[in-house]
Order: structure tokens, then sequence, then C-alpha cells
């Protein structure tokens, strides 16, 4: 598994959590081409792949574009021979699939997604696909470089049969933490919300996060005077 | 009984079977040979009418400049054109194959390019080759969806911005843009702006140089603006030219040696249309 340097990555931080009508999927917008910040503000992270489900997406860029290009493909046709909309299992599977069969092929790096969304027969689901091909259904989940800071966060953080609007606010408290602590992640927070209303997404800019200015990080100086005492260095007297 | 028919793939892409003879010739100090790049600086922002793209025009084999004015602003459709960095002859081949492409589409629906149709033409390409095709392209247009600008990377991932630099020099001509970039600019306020990017690029970046090209694809017409601005005019030019009169070299020997008559050629027929 080599880091290309020259390809562009969305490595970042991705969460999806459910509560207790729908789920909630958020992400930072950061994108970086080997160690340099190629944009903050223009990768959105988290693509449609069905009316109801979306696919967070963290590691190569290519790769990533080409998976929900590839499974949104299979699932219009699915929809039109099912009528029905597609479901968040068979999403994830689909998606579980392609990263499976692949794994030797893609030589990129670290590959995590997140596929959340509402459907009429289980509600709101949210699975985490792995590098590899691991699926995982789970009540919330983390991953991208900025994770592995937020775990502990959102083990205690959530709890089950949240509000909207608090599940919500933990989703942008947690993707903050983040990106205060991870250099691959930065910028806005976009989030989606999904329940059996429909999709909502939401965009907070960098200046109106919590930890925006890395508060907890500074210390308080105090303003002290200091004296300057000159020595003079006189040539030596003969 | 009948023997279900698989189709076998064919093997397209390319071949690494010669990489293992390549290693031992290089360890051995043979020289690969160099391949001509655009080192470069081309740039692509959204303006009120449409799209303004801007290149530099320097082509480097290595340490050396090829080609002091090449064109780096390809032709895809009518309405659509795309600046290439990278290697030359990928960023030639690659948007010479989809301008095919989409010119036989277009004989097919009968309708104007979309900006999207070149996109993801370039993109399935690209990644199909895993980022060895090294082509990385500002595409740009307008349809009658409206203005496009995208930036394709080597690997086969896009962006959408409304103002984009890739190539060498793209971090200069980046500092430009998001200084001075605002929404809605004129058609001359875009032109300058563009213009002020290369510039930057070419005299900040060693794989940019020479002059400016700019190329505004508004609803209807296309400018294609061939060297724009010339800031790098040769400057120590002799005023006495280079004729060289008999008298200028001492002559020491002459030997003179006359050439055997030639056959007379046989009697053809000219060749008829």
């Amino acid at each position: 598994m080599d880091l290309h340097l020259n390809a562009p990555y969305c490595m970042g931080t991705i969460v999806g959590v459910t509560y207790d009508d729908g789920v909630v999927l958020g992400a930072d917008s950061r994108m970086t081409i080997g160690m340099l910040v190629a944009n903050d503000s223009v990768s959105d992270k988290i693509t449609q792949l069905t009316d109801k489900v979306y696919i967070c997406r963290s590691g190569p860029a290519a790769v990533l574009e080409f998976v929900s290009d590839y499974v949104r493909n299979i699932l219009d046709q699915q929809t039109i021979q099912f009528g029905q909309p597609a479901t968040v299992k068979a999403t994830a599977n689909l998606v579980r699939l392609f990263s499976y069969k692949n794994t030797n092929a893609i030589q990129m790096g670290q590959m995590g997604m997140i596929v959340g969304g509402w459907d009429k027969y289980e509600g709101g689901q949210i699975f985490a696909v792995a590098q590899g091909g691991t699926i995982l259904k789970l009540p919330y989940a983390i991953d991208g470089s900025g994770s592995s800071g937020i775990e502990g966060f959102l083990d205690r953080a959530w709890k089950e049969g949240m509000s909207k609007d608090k599940a919500e606010k933990l989703v942008v408290k947690a993707v903050s933490l983040a990106i205060a602590s991870d250099a691959a992640s930065g910028g806005a927070v976009r989030t989606v919300t999904i329940n059996s209303d429909g999709v909502r997404k939401n965009c907070y800019p960098p200046d109106s996060l919590p930890l925006c200015d890395d508060k907890r990080r500074r210390t308080k100086t105090k303003k002290t005077t200091t004296t300057r005492t000159e020595r003079r260095i006189d040539a030596p007297k003969p | 009984m009948a023997k279900a028919s698989v189709d076998a793939r064919t093997k397209g892409g390319f071949s690494f079977d010669l990489y293992q003879r390549n290693e031992m010739l290089l360890k051995k100090g043979l020289q690969l040979p160099k391949f001509r790049k655009t080192g470069t600086t081309i740039v692509g922002l959204v303006f009120q009418d449409g799209v303004i793209l801007g290149a530099d025009t320097r082509a480097t084999e290595g340490p050396i400049v090829a080609d002091k004015n090449c064109e780096k602003i390809h032709y895809i459709a009518p309405n659509i054109y795309c600046c290439g960095a990278g290697t030359a002859a990928d960023t030639e081949a690659v948007t010479d194959m989809i301008s095919s492409q989409l010119q036989l589409h277009r004989y097919a629906t009968g309708r104007e390019s979309r900006v999207v149709t070149a996109l993801t033409l370039l993109k399935s390409h690209l990644f199909g080759y895993q980022g060895h095709v090294s082509a990385a392209l500002v595409l740009g247009g307008v349809d009658v969806t409206g203005p496009h600008l995208h930036t394709v990377y080597p690997h086969g991932s896009a962006d959408t911005l409304p103002f984009a630099t890739m190539g060498s020099g793209s971090l200069a001509a980046m500092a430009v843009f998001e200084s001075k970039f605002r929404e809605g600019l004129t058609k001359d306020e875009g032109i300058k702006l563009v213009s002020e990017a290369i510039c930057s690029g070419i005299f900040n970046d060693l794989g940019s140089g020479s002059n400016v090209d700019v190329c505004v694809i508004t609803k209807g017409q296309t400018e294609y603006l061939r060297n724009h601005q010339l800031p790098n005019p040769r400057t120590y030019t002799s005023t006495r030219g280079y004729n060289f009169t008999k008298g200028h070299t001492e002559v020491l020997t002459t030997k003179v040696t006359p050439l055997k008559s030639k056959k007379q050629a046989a009697e053809v027929d000219a060749m008829e249309e």
C-alpha cells in the first residue's frame, strides 16, 4: 500500500450516527495532495448513492469517486427493476463487494467508507465499510485519519434515542474535535440528516465551529515586564 | 453441449513485463531517455458570462526548454477547451481522443456537447490507467446548463471550482487568484487576472515561461487569444544581422572535386488525379 504523493486524498474525518428517527452523517472538507493542502472548502465527502442513502468517503479521491459512481449506476438499475428505492443494507453490500473484490488492485492507501441512510424496512442504519471489505452494522461509526482522536469522545457522548438537533450537534462537535487535532482534517463541517421526511444538508463554515481558535491548546501567559541589564564588555586594558 | 462464451477482457493498459530488465539496465548505468513534459502553469476561472482559461507556453525536456511557444490550451469542442499539464504526449493524446469521441457523440445526438460529458470521459480514461497517464487538466466550457470549470487529476478524480490552477506553477498562480478573485468579474477584469496569474507562474516557476495564452469561452462564442501577452521578448538581437560575407574567414587550402554526371531519368507518365 503506497501513498501516491501526487494523487489527491480525502483522508479527513467522517462520522455517522443514528438517532431515534434516522441518521446524521458528517465530514470535514479538506483535500490533500502529498503534504500540500489542495483546498479546504471544495470537496463534499458525503455523496448521494440513492434517494435516502449517502456514503461518506475517506481515502484516495479518484478511487472513491469511481466507487460512488459505479454503485450509483447499479442502484439506479436496481431501483427501476424493483420499482422501489434500494435499501441501505443492499447499498452497503454493493460498496463492500467492490472493496472486497478489488483490495489487491487498489494500491493507494487506506480507504474507509460509511454508508448511512433510511429505508422503510429498518429505519435509519449506519454501515461501516473498512479497507479490505469488512462490513459492520453499527449505531455510530467514525473513519478517516482524524477519527482516532475522537474514538473515546464518541463512545461517551453517543446515547440511544437522541433527538435530531442533539445528534447533529454531536456530529459537528466530533468533527470539530478531530479537525483541531489532525493535520489532514480541516475546513468546513458538512452534515447530511436523513430520516423518513427526507434529506437535509447543512454546512458549518470553519469560523463557526467550536474550537476554531484552538482555545484548549492555549495556555495563559502572564504579562511580565522584563528588565534588561546591559553588560558592557570593555576592551581589555593593557 | 453449448459452451457459454465468456468475453475475455481485452488486455488494455500498460504492459510492465520489461520492468525487471529496465531496473537491471538502470543499475548498470544506462540513462533513461527523457520525455518532454509541460512543467506548467495552467489556470481557469468563471466570470460573469462564461469561462476564461489561461496557460504559459514553455515545454521542457528535463532542464532544457524544448519548445518556447507550445500550445497548451487544447480544443475539445467548439464550446469546450482544456488546458493540459504533465507529460505533453499524454495531454495531447487524451484531449485529442476525447475530442473525437465528443464529435461522434454530437453527430449521433445532434446537440451541442456538454462539459460533464467531456469530464466523465476524461475521468474514466485516466482512472483506468491508474495515474500512469500523466495528464493534469483544467477543463472549462459553456453549454446549455451554464459555465463549468473542472480540474482533473492524473489518477482520475475531479473537482468543480470557480477558479483553478494546475501544474508546477500552480501555487504561484493560486496565490494571485486567492487574493484577487471575486464572483462576477467582467471579461476584461477576468482576462487581466488570468494573465497576472500566468505571469506569476512564468516568473516564479522554472518549469513555466515564455508567453501567455488566453481562451475566453462564452455562450455561443469562443475567443482563443494565442500569445495574448509576450512578457519575455528576445532582448539581445544584433542589428547588423548574421551575414558573413566572403573575406571574414581566412582560407588555408582549396580543393575542387567535380561531381560525376547523373544518368538521365527514364521517361515516366505523370501521376493522374
